[in-house]
């Protein structure tokens, strides 16, 4: 078993850069990853590892809990106590994880079909309840395993394999969805913008509570391939880099500017009691009568 | 006390201490008393948002090192069936409650039933083994709660506790063991250092020790066939070898989980295969038959899957007639037709309009001609409810 080394000291406040060592945090031999050259999902997790770094967190102290999808790959490349569930319920998984075992740092990798469509229940109510756990919906605007069908968010308009003629259906805002359900934690990222991402991540663990990161992603072999975009740099650009203002740059536009475009960075937060503390203030109540 | 009372009393004494649930009549009370009880002794309770949610959390408690427990009825349990076979494919210890209600969908939910007995063995897509026990009044669903979980631990699966709503809210005075004096089996846990553990390794037998999350075994679970170390496997060779024995698993160890109770069964001539609820009109019926002169006898299985066939087999080279009442349109009365083979002549004695069976229609299907079925002249059959608990 590797141990951290030297070098996998956190890159951010050193002046000379020392390449990051991913190595401790990946499973010997489970390389390489299923995805297609050009997806976003292998950049989003090196973002991940090095916020996890950056948190000073034992990789004992993490669980990792998936749905299914391609995002929800993610726990099997990694060396944490990893848990691949059924489609849609990461979330529920995840919560029984950690009422059973507080003292883990609980991070969900899902899909946005997986968390918004068949999970959408689960999602509401775990962002209600705010049990501390980081929520990581990889935001690729279609069903990748199953081959480019629509998701919730898949833009009104765009084509998919299950929207021939142009997606009818309004997308759902996960930023807006979470903070609306109840979340503490709500901020979205792109995979573009790796190293604010990274920020945001640690952000969100260091965070108590339910923290939702919606998270820009491109998939090239689906999406990208339905609507036109010619290599998964263009679709990066177009999606993640154009598509998106940080919350800073927001505050200076118009909203005839911010039309169509995606918020970045942390877009709220707030400090309503966490589910576990109340829990236990509730065993102190009950266990001293 | 009541029948799901003494269930979640049996959970406890079994040493569970995280319960997840979601409300429907008639298993609800063993929620509220899992809600009542639990915080008072440091464990877990939460009310999820749906079944689905239900299963999945308890399948992560159970992983974080608890023993975890659901209770639920008909529709609920349909709902449950993807998570159960996520628990049987990852091996994970877990106890289901299924207290059956009447009818398909929302049907008659403060009616008895027990049409859920091909759900709980075949409710989930794929191969996969099955432990169901059908205890068969309030003292016996304490004791076989406790066994429920001992076997899940032991085996490192679901196992389900499937009764009707009469034995659920049935009251009976019971008395509850004392802490030692029943076996508690916990599962085994590695011994082996961490970076050498493997979730999947049956080198030592069928069933792998299971770590839990956060005791510094680092390991992955997932509901994809696997390999001995948990992670996803295209190999054909592994795949079917992983399937066989799960399957084995609960095969081999048939007369160890297998368990029946017989009343007059030495020299029978006529069987009564019954459990559950109506198992206590058969009980009452053989009896009768006795008084009558005619030689019936009861086999009652506890544990309906696997299905008791060893013991079936035996009746049929036994007697003339197997009789088995169900409170369903036939579902187990087939099985028995397939363990007897044609040795001796299968009879259903069946209904499915929430009333249980009545001893006299027990008897009526041996000593009259043919056999009673639902509509079969309720009126003339009657018998009170209460004589079920004799
Ligand atoms: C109950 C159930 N329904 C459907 C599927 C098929 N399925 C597998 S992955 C998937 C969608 C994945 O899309 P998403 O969650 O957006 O993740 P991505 O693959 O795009 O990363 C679906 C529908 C399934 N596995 N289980
Ligand atoms: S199908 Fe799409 S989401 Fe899945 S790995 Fe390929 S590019 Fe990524």
């Amino acid at each position: 078993m590797s141990t951290q080394t030297e070098e996998t000291r956190p890159l951010a406040k050193k002046k000379k850069k020392v390449p990051f060592n991913y190595s401790p945090y990946v499973r010997g031999g489970k390389l390489p990853h299923i995805w297609c050259p050009g997806c976003g999902h292998g950049i989003v997790l090196k973002s991940l590892l090095r916020a996890i770094q950056l948190s000073g967190l034992s990789q004992d102290d993490i669980a990792m809990v998936s749905g299914i999808g391609c995002s929800s790959r993610t726990p099997g490349y990694v060396d944490f106590n990893t848990l691949h569930t059924l489609h849609g319920r990461a979330l529920a998984y995840a919560t029984g994880v950690k009422l059973a075992r507080p003292k883990l740092k609980v991070i969900v990798t899902t899909g946005d079909g997986d968390a918004l469509a068949i999970g959408g229940n689960h999602f509401i109510h775990a962002c209600r309840r705010n049990l501390d756990m980081v929520v990581m919906v990889y935001n690729n605007s279609i069903y990748g395993m199953t081959s480019g069908q629509s998701s919730p968010t898949t833009p009104q308009g765009t084509t998919s394999t299950t929207g021939r003629y142009g997606s009818i259906e309004p997308t759902f805002d996960t930023c807006k969805l979470a903070q609306a359900a109840g979340a503490t934690f709500v901020a979205r990222g792109t995979a573009y913008h790796f190293q604010e991402l990274e920020k945001v991540l640690h952000e969100a663990i260091m965070h108590k509570g339910t923290a939702v990161i919606d998270i820009i992603d491109a998939c090239p072999t689906y999406y990208g391939r339905f609507n036109k975009y010619k290599t998964p740099t263009e679709m990066m650009e177009k999606i993640e880099k154009e598509g998106t203002v940080s919350v800073k740059q927001a505050e200076k536009m118009s909203p005839q500017e911010l039309e169509g475009k995606l918020l970045r960075g942390i877009i709220h937060k707030s400090d309503r009691p966490e589910y576990l503390d109340e829990y236990n203030r509730l065993l102190e109540r009950v266990q001293k009568k | 006390m009541q029948g799901n009372e003494a269930c979640a009393e049996g959970a406890f004494y079994a040493g569970c201490r995280f319960f997840a649930g979601y409300p429907i009549t008639p298993s609800t009370e063993v929620m509220e008393i899992a809600a009542a009880r639990l915080p008072k002794m440091g464990g877990v309770f939460i009310q999820m948002e749906d079944e689905i949610a239900s299963i999945s959390a308890i399948i992560g408690g159970s992983l974080g090192g608890q023993k975890s427990m659901t209770a639920t009825s008909g529709p609920g349990f349909s709902l449950m069936q993807e998570g159960l076979g996520f628990a049987c494919m990852a091996e994970v210890p877990c106890v289901i409650v299924n207290v059956m209600r009447s009818g398909p969908s929302t049907g008659f939910p403060t009616g008895p039933s027990q049409s859920d007995v091909m759900q709980a063995r075949w409710g989930t897509h794929g191969d996969h083994p099955a432990i169901v026990l059908t205890p068969a009044s309030v003292q016996e669903l304490f004791y076989e709660t406790v066994r429920a979980f001992n076997l899940s631990e032991q085996y490192r699966m679901p196992v389900i506790l499937l009764y009707d709503e009469i034995v659920g809210h049935m009251r009976e005075a019971i008395t509850i063991p004392a802490p030692g004096e029943v076996e508690v089996i916990d599962r085994a846990r590695p011994s082996c250092a961490p970076h050498e553990y493997k979730p999947y390794d049956t080198y030592h037998g069928d069933v792998a020790p299971l770590a839990a999350y956060g005791d510094g075994y680092r390991f992955h679970v997932t509901g994809l066939y696997h390999g001995a170390d948990g992670f996803p496997t295209n190999n054909t060779k592994l795949i079917e070898e992983t399937g066989q024995r799960l399957l084995r698993k609960v095969d081999n160890n048939r007369d160890k989980i297998c368990k029946n109770e017989e009343l007059y069964l030495d020299d029978a001539e006529i069987g009564i295969f019954a459990y559950g609820v109506s198992a206590k009109s058969a009980k009452f019926a053989v009896k009768e038959l006795r008084k009558k002169g005619i030689k019936a006898g009861l086999l009652r299985p506890m544990t309906i899957w696997p299905f008791p066939e060893n013991a079936v087999e035996e009746l049929s080279k036994q007697v003339k007639t197997i009789i088995v009442p169900e409170m369903n349109l036939g579902q187990i009365v087939y099985e028995v037709e397939r363990v007897a083979q044609g040795r001796c002549e299968v009879k259903g004695v069946l209904r499915a309009d929430t009333e249980p069976i009545k001893p006299a229609q027990i008897i009526e299907s041996i000593t009259g001609n043919g056999f009673f079925t639902a509509s079969s002249k309720m009126s003339e059959l009657m018998v009170d409810r209460d004589m079920l608990d004799g």
